[in-house]
């Protein structure tokens, strides 16, 4: 039984799934980056082999991805988390067209082909509004744990409209709704709905194309799963496995190198 | 001459004669010679050398300072001094050179005693009103009409166009006496065919040295080389040494491409470009590209920022000033064009160029050039099915541009360019992973 690995070493948090040959998920594992993003991608490996029951040497090929790929220095190779979301999420759901992955410091809309292969792709800018980042500053400034996010804002009734596209400026935006008597679930709404918004403007831009798969770590937040299925009038998917779906296109792709070097000379791939 | 000897000539003689043209400035800085400030859509550099100005390509210099990584000095200068972080690079970057007496980091700018410009840009129109405040001089706003007609354009011959060239001619014969006046040099007629010639050589040269890039592999490359290329093309036209530069240029990419030696050891991309090149990691931007075996095979920057020159327009020297209006109204034309008009001329580009991918580059320094960029994408999409890739940064700004997510924007380009090759050659699974750079 052959193993491969996929590493995606993102902004905020690390993440690392083994699957094997009959591409089922055998071991995972979530880390914070921190400051030393080798060590990270290190850890969450070991961890994910631990998981598995696996040794190293089992695991036959390594992808890296994410904003550090090229820290994951024991990987074989690299391919961005662009082309990893895809793959993830039209392996999880297969009638997947369009993507939404919303990570630490990215939001990225994706649109792929049946084969996962992406058509196009737009992320947003140097600024970080939109992004779980923007959802931080508002955990910071009303001094929430940032899991209690989506249970608090999925309370709220009447949400206040967050116009600021800063991420910096957010802060300070959530503290003047405070200081104007808002509840903290009507702020927080707010905040949802504002992400949803730019979030939705990127998926227009790439053409919205169902199924749509939400991929990444806010995924798991049931408050902007609900915003962002209202502003696009349909229902997304979302895997148990979203916050993994970059590691797990990795895998795949690693699985690909395993099985293709087995095929005779000259039928793999035109590369 | 050996293949040693050819090879590279134009990119060796290129940077010889920025040297000496910037040198040449340097002179004329220090003897205070009246320098004319011309941009790079419609310079009149036949005219104006007639009557022995230096002439000063300010959009040249600020890029420059680009290039040679010291263009934060510059624009923080300008800020400082007032200018909002929002407003064109390249204008901060000129205020903070005249700022600075002229200094440079490739000699010394003399300082203008005319601006001559046209309505191409509605910067230029702004930026030379600084020059006439700084430094009290006259300012020349040609008025170069879009010769158009029922949504085309119209050429030599047809009512529209002859007033057109009527009304632009109007304006030159207005020019050439404050040009008299400034430079001290009577207008001379003979003189201003033998630029015309040198401009003429230059422009056909052009033409067959972006067309020699049709053949595979492509013999330069559009971004890194063709910005060389620029340079001479706006500096010396109307020069011999620069009809000659491009006869020569043009000679080497035809040993190039008669003996199949590409700009690539390796060309697997053959790439489009669409937009300003972002000069503060100008070399690096250009590897993102070259890592993967991408080339760019041309560009719409090779267009307009050549004047529209692309085309090889003749002036008819018989009638100069005529035929400098009518150049002027086609060259201007055909530069705005490839900015705001340019689907057509990009799927003409992908057929002819046989390109395979579309890079379209906004940024944030230059809206005249990156507005509407989204819209003549999805058009061009509409048009050819080509992948395309919309990045942004900047020409001057390195604040705006952050190279981690250019990479891994272009990784992603790539990844999808390789999968889509690969499924329409094999019909098989895509495996990016099997052709990471």
């Amino acid at each position: 039984m052959a193993f491969a690995a996929g590493v995606d070493v993102g902004s905020t948090q690390t993440k690392a799934v083994i699957v094997d040959e009959g591409k089922a998920i055998v071991g995972r594992c979530l880390t914070d980056t921190g400051a030393n993003v080798i060590r990270a991608a290190e850890q969450a490996f070991e961890e994910a082999l631990g998981s598995a029951n696996l040794q190293e040497e089992e695991v036959e090929f390594v992808v890296g991805t994410g904003y550090g790929r090229y820290k994951v220095t024991f990987g074989n190779t690299q391919v961005t988390e662009i082309s990893c979301h895809g793959r993830g999420a039209v392996h999880m759901f297969p009638a997947t067209r369009s993507v939404i992955d919303m990570g630490g410091q990215d939001t990225k809309a994706i649109k792929v082909a049946p084969t996962g292969e992406i058509i196009d792709f737009c992320m947003n800018d140097k600024c970080a509004a939109g992004t779980g980042r923007f959802l931080g500053a508002a955990a910071s400034a009303l001094g929430l744990p940032l899991p209690d996010l989506g249970p608090t804002a999925l309370r709220g009734e009447r949400p206040v409209k967050i116009t600021t596209t800063c991420t910096v400026f957010a802060e300070s935006e959530v503290l003047s709704w405070l200081g104007k008597g808002k509840k903290i679930e009507d702020i927080l709404l707010g905040v949802h709905q504002s992400i949803a918004q730019r979030s939705a403007g990127l998926l227009r831009r790439v053409g919205i194309e169902e199924q749509v798969t939400f991929t990444g770590g806010v995924a798991r937040n049931q408050a902007m799963v609900a915003a962002l299925s209202e502003r696009l009038g349909l229902k997304l998917n979302v895997s148990e496995e979203s916050h993994f779906m970059g590691a797990l296109g990795a895998a795949l792709f690693a699985l690909d190198h395993i099985l293709a070097s087995r095929q005779p000379a000259g039928a793999e791939s035109a590369a | 001459m050996n293949q040693s000897e050819i090879v590279g000539r134009g990119n060796r003689d290129g940077a010889r004669l920025f040297r000496e043209w910037f040198e040449g400035l340097t002179r004329a800085a220090e003897q205070n010679r009246p320098a004319a400030y011309v941009f790079v859509m419609g310079s009149l550099a036949e005219l104006l050398r007639v009557f022995d100005f230096p002439i000063v390509f300010p959009e040249i210099n600020s890029l420059q300072a680009a290039v040679r990584r010291v263009a934060h000095e510059y624009l923080n200068q300008a800020e400082d001094y007032g200018y909002s972080p929002d407003i064109c690079g390249y204008v901060k970057a000129d205020v903070a050179v005249q700022l600075r007496g002229g200094e440079h980091p490739m000699g010394r700018i003399p300082k203008p005693r005319i601006a001559v410009l046209t309505n191409a840009c509605n910067t230029y129109i702004k930026w030379a009103e600084i020059w006439e405040r700084m430094y009290r001089i006259p300012t020349f706003t040609l008025d170069v009409p879009g010769s158009r007609q029922a949504g085309g354009p119209t050429w030599p011959g047809q009512r529209d166009f002859e007033n057109d060239r009527r009304y632009v001619l109007s304006q030159l014969r207005e020019l050439i006496p404050r040009l008299e006046e400034i430079s001290g040099i009577r207008f001379d007629i003979d003189r201003l065919r033998e630029t015309m010639k040198h401009a003429n050589d230059m422009s056909l040269a052009w033409k067959r040295v972006l067309d020699l890039n049709r053949s595979q592999p492509s013999v330069f490359n559009a971004l890194s080389d063709g910005t060389i290329y620029l340079g001479v093309s706006n500096g010396f036209r109307g020069s011999a040494e620069g009809a000659r530069y491009f006869n020569d240029l043009a000679d080497e990419l035809a040993f190039k491409a008669d003996h199949r030696i590409g700009t690539l050891t390796d060309e697997r991309h053959r790439l489009i470009f669409v937009g300003v090149p972002c000069y503060p990691i100008f070399r690096r931007f250009s590897e993102l590209f070259t890592e993967w075996g991408g080339t760019f095979v041309n560009s719409t920057y090779l267009w307009f920022a050549s004047g529209g020159t692309n085309a090889g327009y003749q002036y008819d020297l018989s009638h100069p000033l005529e035929s400098l209006a009518e150049g002027l109204l086609i060259n201007v034309r055909d530069a705005m064009d490839s900015m705001f008009f340019q689907t057509q001329i990009l799927a003409d580009m992908i057929d002819n160029y046989h390109a395979d991918g579309v890079v379209f580059h906004p940024i944030k320094s230059c809206r005249t050039v990156s507005t509407g960029l989204a819209d003549n994408r999805r058009a061009l999409m509409k048009l050819r099915d080509v992948p395309t890739l919309f990045i942004e940064s900047d020409m001057m700004d390195r604040r705006v541009v952050s190279e981690a997510q250019l990479k891994n924007r272009v990784d992603a380009f790539f990844e999808g360019l390789v999968a889509r090759k690969t499924t329409s050659a094999i019909s098989h699974q895509p495996s990016a992973v099997s052709v990471s750079p």
